[in-house]
């Protein structure tokens, strides 16, 4: 197995991971938390084809995960004051008996 | 592949499940934070000295500290009595595993991966730095408009709903709640307007 394929591995198995958590997790922050891992997953994809692609000197691999970081923290942020404000109306954060799009 | 590459790769994993699967919440967060700064160390093993340590700095330093406030602020940090996980978890499991099955038969099956390692290429700050000011500069601008446009969001969403505002949320105490709140809500609304205007 090559140093690529390892790499391409460990991220597929994250992304599992982090699939697996968010939809079968019944609070809402957990979900969140396994998309922040299925979005590390692919960052970790980005960086091994850079280091191992053809052109690394390109830098193009880097710039994408840095830039996919600055999303990522955007999107937790956003994603948490929503938890919040889910909570402060329902008062929980189970997925399953938030079940009201007008409350 | 090289043995600190499969050790942390084995911790990282392992951290990712724990996070995924433990009870208490705050066990789950602080898993989170092994499994990111896993990954930061991936990323120096892979030669992207910038990216680990901007993951430390974003992923530990923040992300998982927002975490911690959504747990805490929400009241979920004790271990929950009844079951973690929804009704149709197990068509969850499978289709993650599916996933996986298919990603890694795609990895072990593809032609097309480069085998030879080539020499660690040179990504210095400085080559970081003039990238992003001439080739990638419109995508900083707009990562820098996302990241303004994304906090100001979560602050608003955030911010507490005002009583009166909302008559349907206050169940049967109207008149109790608008006598009690509504003046000095209205004097310090009206005045945070005057000090915006100005």
């Amino acid at each position: 197995m090559t140093p690529l394929q390892g790499c391409l591995l460990v991220s597929a198995l994250l992304f599992a991971i982090g699939l697996a958590g968010a939809v079968t997790r019944r609070n809402a922050i957990l979900a969140l938390v396994g998309i922040e891992l299925m979005l590390n997953a692919a960052n970790l994809n980005f960086i091994a084809f850079w280091r191992y692609g053809p052109n690394p000197e390109a830098l193009s691999g880097m710039m994408v995960v840095i830039f996919s970081i600055a999303i990522a923290a955007a999107e937790a942020a956003v994603g948490l004051a929503l938890i919040i404000a889910i909570y402060r109306h329902y008062r929980t954060v189970n997925l399953d008996e938030i079940k009201n799009l007008k409350g | 592949m090289s043995l600190p590459f499969v050790i942390i790769a084995i911790v990282t994993l392992f951290a990712a499940a724990a996070a995924m699967s433990l009870r208490n919440l705050v066990h789950c967060a602080l898993s989170l934070v092994v499994a990111l700064a896993g990954l930061a160390a991936l990323y120096l093993t892979l030669d992207a000295q910038f990216v680990g340590f901007a993951q430390i700095l974003v992923y530990v330093g923040a992300v998982a500290i927002l975490i911690v406030f959504a747990v805490l602020l929400t009241r979920s940090d004790a271990t929950p009595n009844q079951t973690i996980l929804s009704p149709g978890w197990g068509i969850g499991i499978v289709v993650s595993a599916v996933v996986f099955a298919t990603l890694g038969w795609a990895t072990l099956n593809s032609t097309g991966l480069s085998k030879e390692t080539p020499p660690a290429p040179i990504a210095t700050v400085k080559n970081i730095g003039d990238l992003l000011m001439t080739q990638y500069v419109l995508p900083l601008e707009v990562i820098g408009l996302l990241l303004t446009a994304a906090m100001i969001g979560a602050v608003i969403i955030a911010m507490k709903e005002e009583p009166f505002s909302n008559p349907s949320r206050s169940r049967g105490n109207e008149a109790h709640l608008s006598t009690k709140l509504e003046p000095p809500h209205v004097g310090s609304y009206g005045s945070d307007k005057e000090g915006g205007r100005s």
